[in-house]
């Protein structure tokens, strides 16, 4: 009996490939027609622009991984099921099948180039920095984050025993000028879908734009040391006329005294740990 | 010293006769023996204590996880236990056991070498790997305790204000010391390769367990330097005053993270490609056929390692300092030559006999689980879905289905090459026990963590908020781990219920390479004598002559 | 030999020609330098090979029909056994740790290394012990 189902001649691959490109693009078209309704494969929408581009490029990769690997696994199960053994004659010693070889690298060449310019497109989008007023100081340290804005009071310092909020107003372009004070930290809130190092010497930079209102969760994500485990911050995204209220309270008398002490604290974890003077390093670092 | 001379066609060659050998017995044959078999045994036995005891701490991390508010280790010990748990299956289990221990008894043997170009050389990887070992784990026995940034080390947190104690500087010492044992065994392997193959195993008959050993030691003396370089300077900043990873004196801490990463992501690969090997070494002896696309295999092996020196950042994407598209593209070009391994694999197993022994189910094991592994880091070589899940559990599920499907490949390689080392089979109904559990273990553990990197929990936590569907998911990952434990003394408990009860014989599984055409276990310079090599199968074809490999429509195996 | 040289100076082209884009487009020196010294790894050995393989006879063991017989002949001396690789080892050992426990520990590391320098080029003239 003839084991294996490898067609003996070259002219037989081309229908067999016609087969799989069929069987490939049925569940890929049926997926693109249907449009809003592919599965979210766990992942969530989040609540800025980005974090929805960057969900679509999850769901991209999940649709195209559960086809590869729906099939792959599937041609394992298959061979394991099919060829287990059933006596000790020697099977055909097949060790070559050129065609088939050469459609098995070209294919995956395909799919990750079609992958690679999904990324591209969702990238640019991710990294772009429109000019915008708003801009955020997110400055960590060891444990805790300081929040202070760009030409106003507020300011928001946390600690390993107080969460701070950053604040944000919602359907803005808001630049997030991120530092680190001490060691390397992870910026990461889990409805943004993004996370960006804050790294000593330099000043990472990235865009945030919330379409949706509401209170989120951040954390460092990056080892930082003993109490890594709780250094957490709030982002609150509220309205454009509740973020100029809240911006205000900050200028009346009592609010500004609230912050210069603030700012104080926050000074002093961004010094403790510095050990030499600012201006003896390098070019890049913005301490 | 022996002088080994060929001197007949099958005839004994040696002067001595190897069965007459007669070195020192007992512990002095294990001091001073530079036989590849006797160091590749040092090497298998230490690597797999190394196992072990990675294995316990990350039991004890799992039993930290499996409570949000767990009280069973403080933060300070939790940070010492992910630290020396990565550490000590990287550097001292993963590596080791891939480069030194199987490699180092199979590939001479595989070549139809006596031995090791370098015999003293080798033995002298061996106790730089030991000596490396215990500098590591001395640190659990200093007054600030072991290492405790995370087995990357990144500066400032390894700096000597942030990690002042004695364990910092004896893991830095404990990786040189391995670190040289690695490049020590690289250049032991490549010259062992290029100077002692038997007469007619043109470089394109070598298995290709050898073939990926050879690759992995020229990416080993690409790779390592590198670390050993990034390593001294880390100490002279600590001890020196030099100021190379230090802001504060004009240096630059991310440069660690490239000198790291550019060796780190290909000891993937080092890591990566030897149980590649034993696995396809495997599955054609169990399917009862060639490896399918031999010379396809070699070239994505080649592929990979090439590939490899240009993928470094991935690791650093949300630094927000590197080249996002050019790492992108590299990374996922790797998935090219990884998919016509799988693809490989499976033509392998196409219309063959399939044997399912234990050896051959903990390499479909492997498989599947590398496919698991492999799925899910083709999403990481994507700046997007990496600023998405990166330092989430996502990456360490990812990362632990890929470093699980190389346990499963290696209990493979020691099911199917422990019979030829040690004479004796192993028992296979413990050992297809031990497959379920640590197959199924592996799913349990690694299948929860990414729905929770995906919901948004940080890695090297020793603490999470009390979130109940996190605490189910860290449950089960626990449970999970409880099993591949389980498995793990399983095969403790095989090794010592098996020893000396089935002779093996030569070729017990029907063996292709030239392994099984000596005896189990091989004479002191290996071969009494040494078949006609015609093809990367010498055994095989000895013993099956009717049976030649085909290729498509013509006779490839001339 | 020569197919040794190929893929030793094929992965020496390759990194070189990577190392050249990645240097241009990113700017980065250090991955830049690492990568280009990887092609200089390729191409130093791969040069070495190759210009031999210029030279030399095809050995035994390139030729895809050889005998068994073609083998025959003096292989090379391997040494039997040795306790200079554990001098060594623990030389080194010693050293590493006086790294952090004191310098103290450096008297009996270069002690030892000494020794296994010594003691190992003595064995090999000598013959060594089987």
């Amino acid at each position: 009996m003839d084991l294996t189902p490898l067609p003996p001649k070259g002219a037989s691959v081309k229908s067999r490939l016609a087969r799989l490109a069929g069987v490939l693009t049925i569940p890929a078209a049926g997926l693109v027609l249907s449009g809003c309704t592919v599965p979210s494969f766990y992942a969530k929408e989040g609540v800025t622009e980005t974090s929805k581009s960057t969900f679509h490029l999850w769901q991209g990769f999940s649709v195209a991984a559960a086809i590869i690997g729906g099939f792959t696994a599937g041609l394992i199960l298959w061979a394991v099921i099919r060829y287990r053994r059933k006596g000790d004659a020697i099977p055909k010693q097949t060790q070559y099948h050129v065609p088939l070889e050469i459609v098995y690298t070209i294919v995956p060449i395909l799919i990750v180039i079609g992958l690679f310019v999904a990324t591209i497109v969702v990238e640019n989008k991710v990294v772009a920095e429109p000019p915008t007023t708003t801009a955020i100081h997110a400055n960590a340290f060891q444990w805790g984050w300081g929040f202070t804005y760009e030409n106003e009071n507020a300011i928001s310092v946390g600690s390993t025993t107080e969460e701070p909020t950053m604040v944000m107003p919602v359907d803005t372009d808001v630049k997030i000028i991120l530092t680190s004070t001490d060691v390397v930290h992870g910026f990461y809130v889990k409805d943004f879908n993004f996370s960006r190092f804050a790294l000593p010497g330099v000043t990472n930079t990235f865009s945030l734009h919330a379409v949706k209102t509401g209170t989120f969760s951040g954390q460092c994500t990056q080892m930082c040391g003993l109490y890594h485990s709780i250094m957490y911050f709030k982002v609150k995204v509220v309205s454009q006329s509740d973020y100029a209220a809240w911006l205000a309270t900050f200028n009346t008398p009592y609010g500004k005294a609230k912050a210069d002490a603030a700012k104080k604290v926050l000074a002093e974890q961004m010094t403790a740990r510095v050990p030499v003077k600012p201006e003896a390093s390098g070019g890049t670092n913005k301490l | 010293m022996t002088t080994l001379t060929h001197e007949h066609a099958a005839a004994s060659h040696g002067d001595h006769g190897h069965h007459e050998h007669h070195g020192p017995r007992g512990i002095l044959n294990w001091l001073t023996s530079t036989d590849h078999k006797v160091i590749g045994l040092s090497y298998t036995i230490t690597s797999v204590i190394m196992l072990v005891i990675g294995g316990a701490l990350a039991e004890v991390i799992r039993g930290q996880l499996a409570n949000p508010n767990g009280h069973l280790v403080s933060f300070s010990e939790y940070n010492q236990l992910f630290t020396m748990h990565g550490s000590i299956m990287i550097y001292l289990f993963a590596g080791p056991f891939a480069f030194g221990a199987l490699a180092n008894i199979i590939v001479p043997i595989q070549i139809g070498a006596p031995d090791m170009a370098f015999p003293r050389l080798n033995a002298l990887s061996y106790w730089l790997y030991l000596s490396g070992a215990i500098t590591m784990l001395l640190g659990f026995f200093t007054s600030e305790g072991a290492a405790n940034f995370g087995w990357v080390a990144y500066p400032p947190l390894s700096d000597a204000i942030q990690a002042p104690g004695y364990g910092t500087d004896l893991w830095i010492g404990g990786l040189i010391l391995t670190g040289f044992s690695a490049i020590f065994t690289g250049v032991n392997i490549c010259a062992t390769v290029f100077y002692l193959r038997a007469p007619g195993m043109t470089l394109f008959r070598m298995p290709i367990f050898t073939w990926n050993l050879l690759v992995v030691s020229i990416l080993i003396l690409l790779a390592f330097p590198v670390l050993t370089a990034g390593l001294v300077m880390l100490y002279a900043d600590r001890h020196f005053g030099t100021h190379i990873y230090s802001v504060a004196g004009g240096g630059v801490p991310v440069l660690w993270q490239h000198i790291f990463w550019f060796w780190g992501h290909p000891e993937v690969y080092i890591l990566a490609l030897p149980f590649f090997g034993m696995v396809t070494e495997i599955i054609p002896v169990f399917s009862k056929k060639p490896v399918f696309g031999y010379k396809g295999m070699v070239f994505a092996t080649i592929t990979i390692a090439a590939l490899s020196l240009g993928v470094w950042a991935h690791h650093m994407f949300t630094t927000g300092v590197v080249l996002l598209p050019f790492f992108s593209i590299m990374s996922l070009l790797i998935a090219v030559p990884t998919g016509i391994k799988l693809f490989n694999w499976i033509g392998t197993m196409w219309g063959g006999q399939i044997w399912f022994s234990t050896a051959m189910l903990m390499a479909i094991g492997f498989v599947v689980t590398f496919l698991i592994g492999g799925l899910t880091g083709i999403y990481l070589a994507s700046p997007p879905l990496d600023f998405f899940t990166h330092d989430t559990y996502f990456v360490v599920a990812h990362f632990h289905s890929v470093v699980m499907a190389l346990v499963l490949g290696g209990m493979a390689g020691l099911y199917y090459w422990g019979p030829k080392i040690t004479g004796y089979l192993l028992n296979e109904r413990i050992g297809k026990a031990q497959f379920w559990l640590l197959f199924l273990g592996t799913q349990l553990f690694t299948i929860p963590q990414y729905w929770l990197g995906l919901d948004g929990m940080p890695r090297r936590m020793a603490i999470y908020p009390n979130n109940p569907a996190w605490q189910t998911a860290n449950t089960w990952s626990s449970v999970g781990a409880i099993m591949i434990g389980i498995s793990t003394l399983l095969f403790v408990v095989n090794v010592v219920v098996s020893w000396k009860k089935h002779p093996a014989g030569d070729n017990p599984w029907d063996g292709h390479t030239l392994e099984w055409f000596t005896t189990s276990p091989p004479p002191h310079h290996n071969f009494y004598r040494l078949p006609q090599i015609r093809s990367e199968r010498p055994t095989w074809d000895h013993n099956h002559p009717e049976a030649k490999a085909l290729g498509h429509g013509k006779d490839h195996s001339a | 030999m020569k197919q040794e040289a190929k893929l030793l100076l094929g992965l020496g082209l390759f990194f070189a020609l990577l190392g050249i884009v990645y240097w241009v487009w990113s700017g980065e020196n250090g991955g830049g330098i690492m990568i280009v010294a990887g092609g200089t790894l390729g191409f130093l050995p791969g040069s070495y090979y190759w210009w031999w393989s210029k030279r030399m006879p095809t050995r035994p063991e390139d030729d895809p029909n050889a005998t068994r017989e073609s083998g025959a002949g003096h292989v090379d001396a391997f040494p039997g056994t040795s306790i200079f690789p554990f001098v060594l080892g623990m030389g080194a050992f010693f050293t590493v740790l006086s790294l952090v426990f004191g310098m103290w520990l450096l008297v009996p590391g270069i002690g030892l290394v000494l020794w296994a320098a010594f003691g190992g080029t003595a064995e090999s003239r000598r013959g060594g012990t089987h």
